[in-house]
C-alpha cells in the first residue's frame, strides 16, 4: 500500500489528554490525590507510520496505550481515530473501533490463555465480529499463521508448548486477525531473546510493508527504537518532552533527558556494512553459487 | 602469567528434572584473573547463570548437581568443599550481586540492618562501629544521606538504589572474587548507566569480576574479556575488543549481527534462524550446526573443541580451525573459493 498524500486527515491524533489514577487513603478510600501518569499528551500519527515512544519506567507510555485502547478511562482530553473520537465511543461504534486498531503486549507467556488452543486464540476476534464462521476458522487461521511464519500444524496445540519467540508469533497474528490500520506494540520484542528479537523486528517490518499497518511502538530500548520507528515520541512524568522525525531526532537532541537517555545506552561498536562477511550477507539474500 | 584467581576445568553440571536430566553445563573450562573482568554473555538457557552459581554452590542441589570437573579459587578446590567451609567463603572471598534485587532483600528488615548482616557474618564489631561502617557503605555505593537511608524499607527505595544495598552488601569483605548475574537487566536504561559506573569505580586491581549477562551493550561496557555460551558450552572467547572487532564464531557473528541501531533503519536485521536446541537433548556434534550457514557434514560428526585461534582467541569451529590466523579470511576481496565452503541454508524462517 502506498503511502497517503499528505493532505489526509492523520490516522490517529490525541490532543491534551490526561489519564489520572486516584490516590485512594483512609478506612472509607478517600480519593486524596492522583498520579498524572499521562499528563497532557499531544500526539499525531499517520497512516502507515511507526511512530517509537520511549521513556523510562513511570513515564506513562504504557497508560497511554492502554488509553489509547480503552482500557483506561481518560480524565480529559480527545483521541481521535480517523476523525472520530473514540473516548466516548460504546456498541456498535466501540466494536468497529476495534478492529481498526489492535495490540501486541511485552509477555508472550501471560498474553495467551493457556486453555485455548492456538486455533481458538487467532479467530476468537474474528467470531466475535462476524469475520469467520465456525466452517471457515480453520482455514482463516492457517492463513494468518502463515503470514506470522508459522506451520498449520500448531493450530490445534496450547501456548504452554512454544517458545516465547512463536508465542509473540501468535499474539501477533491474533492482532491481525481483524485488519486493524494500527497496531500498538507495548514493549513486544522486550521479552525475547536477541536472535529472537531480530526475527520478529523483521516480521513486523514484513507486515508493515504487505499490510501498511501503522505501528504506535512503545519500548525503552533506544537501539530498537532508532532501528524501527520513522518519529520518536520522548516521554518523561507524563508528558512528551521532545518528538520529532528519527533522524532529526537523533541528529539534534534538543532536549536535556534525550541527550541522557541516549548516553546512557551501551550500545557496542556497529561494523560498517564493508567490514561484514560477505557471505553471511549472501546467505540472507538467497542461495547463490561461488 | 600469574595463576588465575579462579579456574574452571571441564565442569559438568546437570538437573535432574521430571522431564529428563538437563545437561546445562557441558565440559566448559575458564579463567578469570585478578583485575578482570569477564563477561559471561549469551541468550536464555545456555548455561551461564548455572555455570557462575555452581562457583559459590548457590544452586539448588538437588536438582542440580556437579557432574565432572573442578572449580578452583585461587589453587584451592571449592566444588569439594564442606559446606561449613563454603559457607566461610562465601561472602568474604566471594561476594555474588543478584539479578532481582526487590526479591534478594529481605522485606522485613531495614536495608541497614541487611548490610550490617552481611557484615557480622564473618567479623564481629561493637554495634557503633558497625553502625559506622554500614554508613560509610551506604555513602561509598552512592546513597545520599546515608544514616537517615539506612533505617529504610527496601520497598522504599527505588530500584537503583536497591541493586546499590546489594552491591554494598556483596563488598563489604571485600572479597577477591565477585559475581554478578545479570545486575542491570531488571533497571532503567539511565540507572543502569549509573550502576555498571558504580560497579566499575568500585572494581579493584586485585579482585575479579564475572558478569553474566545477555546484553552485549554491557558487555561492550564493562568487560575486559568475553566468554560467549551457547547450548551448555563455551562457543569463543577474546579479549573484549577483539570479539566486537573480529569476531570469529558463526553464533557470536550473528548475535552482533542482529543487534538493531540507526545504523540497521530499513533494513532487514540479520536474524539467526530457528532456535536454540533442547536443552533435554543437545544434538551430536556441534550444537549450533541447524542454524549455522557455513554448516558442514562434519559439523554433525563430532564436536569441533575449544581450540586457540589467534591472540588470547579461541573458537569452537572446525570453519575457524581450518584458518586460526584467519580474521577476515572468509571474505577475501578476491571472490577466491578455493578452500570456502558454500553456504547451505538461507532464510529465517522459524
Amino acid at each position: 500500500m502506498p503511502p497517503p498524500p499528505p493532505w489526509r486527515r492523520p490516522l490517529l491524533e490525541i490532543r491534551d489528554l490526561r489519564t489520572y489514577y486516584p490516590i485512594r487513603r483512609g478506612v472509607f478510600a478517600r480519593t486524596v490525590g492522583a498520579v498524572r501518569a499521562v499528563d497532557g499528551v499531544n500526539l499525531t500519527l499517520q497512516a502507515g507510520e511507526t511512530v517509537g515512544i520511549v521513556g523510562e519506567s513511570g513515564c506513562g507510555k504504557t497508560t497511554l496505550a492502554r488509553t489509547i485502547l480503552r482500557l483506561e478511562r481518560p480524565h480529559t482530553g480527545q483521541i481521535l481515530v480517523d476523525g472520530v473520537d473514540i473516548a466516548t465511543l460504546r456498541g456498535a461504534a466501540l466494536k468497529a473501533y476495534r478492529r481498526k486498531v489492535q495490540v501486541v503486549f511485552q509477555d508472550p507467556f501471560a498474553s495467551l490463555n493457556p486453555r485455548h488452543t492456538v486455533l481458538d486464540l487467532v479467530t476468537e476476534g474474528m467470531l466475535a465480529h462476524g469475520l469467520a464462521t465456525p466452517a471457515n476458522r480453520r482455514g482463516q487461521a492457517v492463513r494468518l499463521l502463515e503470514d506470522v511464519g508459522l506451520g498449520a500444524d500448531l493450530l490445534d496445540r496450547y501456548p504452554h508448548a512454544f517458545s516465547g519467540g512463536q508465542r509473540q508469533r501468535i499474539a501477533i497474528a491474533r492482532a491481525l486477525s481483524l485488519g486493524p490500520q494500527l497496531l500498538i506494540c507495548d514493549e513486544a520484542v522486550s521479552a525475547l531473546d536477541l536472535s529472537v528479537q531480530a526475527q520478529i523486528l523483521n516480521l513486523l517490518a514484513d507486515l508493515r510493508e504487505r499490510r501498511g499497518l501503522a505501528y504506535l511502538f512503545i519500548t525503552h530500548d533506544m537501539a530498537v527504537v532508532q532501528h524501527i520507528a520513522d518519529r520518536i515520541v520522548v516521554m518523561q512524568q507524563g508528558r512528551v518532552v521532545e518528538e520529532g522525525p528519527t533522524e532529526e531526532l537523533l541528529a539534534q537532541l534538543r532536549h536535556p533527558y534525550t541527550r541522557e537517555l541516549l548516553a546512557a545506552v551501551p550500545l557496542p561498536p556497529v561494523r560498517s556494512a564493508d567490514s561484514i562477511d560477505t557471505r553471511h550477507a549472501v546467505c540472507t539474500e538467497g542461495a547463490q553459487g561461488g | 602469567m600469574s595463576s588465575p584467581l579462579l579456574a574452571i576445568r571441564d565442569l559438568h553440571v546437570r538437573f535432574d528434572t521430571e522431564a529428563g536430566s538437563v545437561h546445562a553445563v557441558d565440559g566448559v573450562s575458564l579463567e578469570l584473573h585478578r583485575g578482570e573482568v569477564l563477561g559471561l554473555v549469551g541468550e536464555s538457557g545456555c548455561g551461564k547463570s548455572a555455570l557462575a552459581m555452581s562457583v559459590p554452590r548457590l544452586l539448588p542441589m538437588p536438582p542440580a548437581r556437579i557432574e565432572a570437573g573442578g572449580i578452583m579459587l585461587d589453587g584451592r578446590r571449592l566444588d569439594t568443599l564442606a559446606p561449613e567451609a563454603l559457607q566461610g567463603l562465601r561472602g568474604r572471598r566471594i561476594g555474588v550481586i543478584f539479578q532481582e534485587q526487590q526479591t534478594a532483600l529481605s522485606p522485613l528488615h531495614r536495608v541497614g540492618d541487611q548490610i550490617a548482616e552481611a557484615i557480622r557474618l564473618h567479623r564481629r564489631l561493637p554495634r557503633a562501629e558497625l553502625r559506622r561502617q554500614v554508613e560509610e557503605w551506604l555513602g561509598r555505593v552512592g546513597i545520599p544521606e546515608p544514616a537517615a537511608r539506612a533505617r529504610s524499607w527496601p520497598h522504599e527505595l527505588s530500584g537503583g538504589m536497591q541493586q546499590r544495598i546489594m552491591i554494598a552488601m556483596a563488598l563489604v569483605h571485600d572479597p577477591d572474587l565477585v559475581i554478578a548475574d545479570e545486575p542491570t537487566t531488571a533497571l532503567d536504561v539511565t540507572t543502569q548507566a549509573q550502576v555498571l559506573a558504580l560497579m566499575r569505580s568500585l572494581h579493584r586491581r586485585q579482585s575479579g569480576l564475572l558478569l553474566i549477562t545477555h546484553d552485549m551493550g554491557v558487555i561492550w561496557e564493562m568487560a575486559t574479556r568475553v566468554a560467549v555460551m551457547y547450548a551448555g558450552q563455551i562457543v569463543e572467547t577474546a579479549p573484549c575488543k577483539q570479539l566486537f572487532g573480529q569476531p570469529r564464531h558463526p553464533y557470536t557473528r550473528a548475535l552482533l549481527a542482529a543487534l538493531p541501531s540507526a545504523a540497521t533503519r530499513g533494513k532487514r536485521l540479520q536474524a539467526i534462524p530457528g532456535q536454540v536446541p533442547s536443552p533435554l537433548d543437545w544434538p551430536g556434534g556441534c550444537r549450533f550446526r541447524g542454524r549455522c550457514a557455513y554448516a558442514q557434514p562434519r559439523c554433525a560428526e563430532s564436536d569441533p573443541g575449544l581450540l586457540p585461534c589467534g591472540d588470547a582467541h579461541a573458537c569452537r569451529c572446525f570453519l575457524v580451525h581450518d584458518a586460526p590466523e584467519g580474521g577476515a579470511t572468509v571474505s577475501d576481496a578476491s571472490g577466491s573459493s578455493a578452500a570456502l565452503p558454500q553456504p547451505t541454508k538461507c532464510g529465517d524462517k522459524v
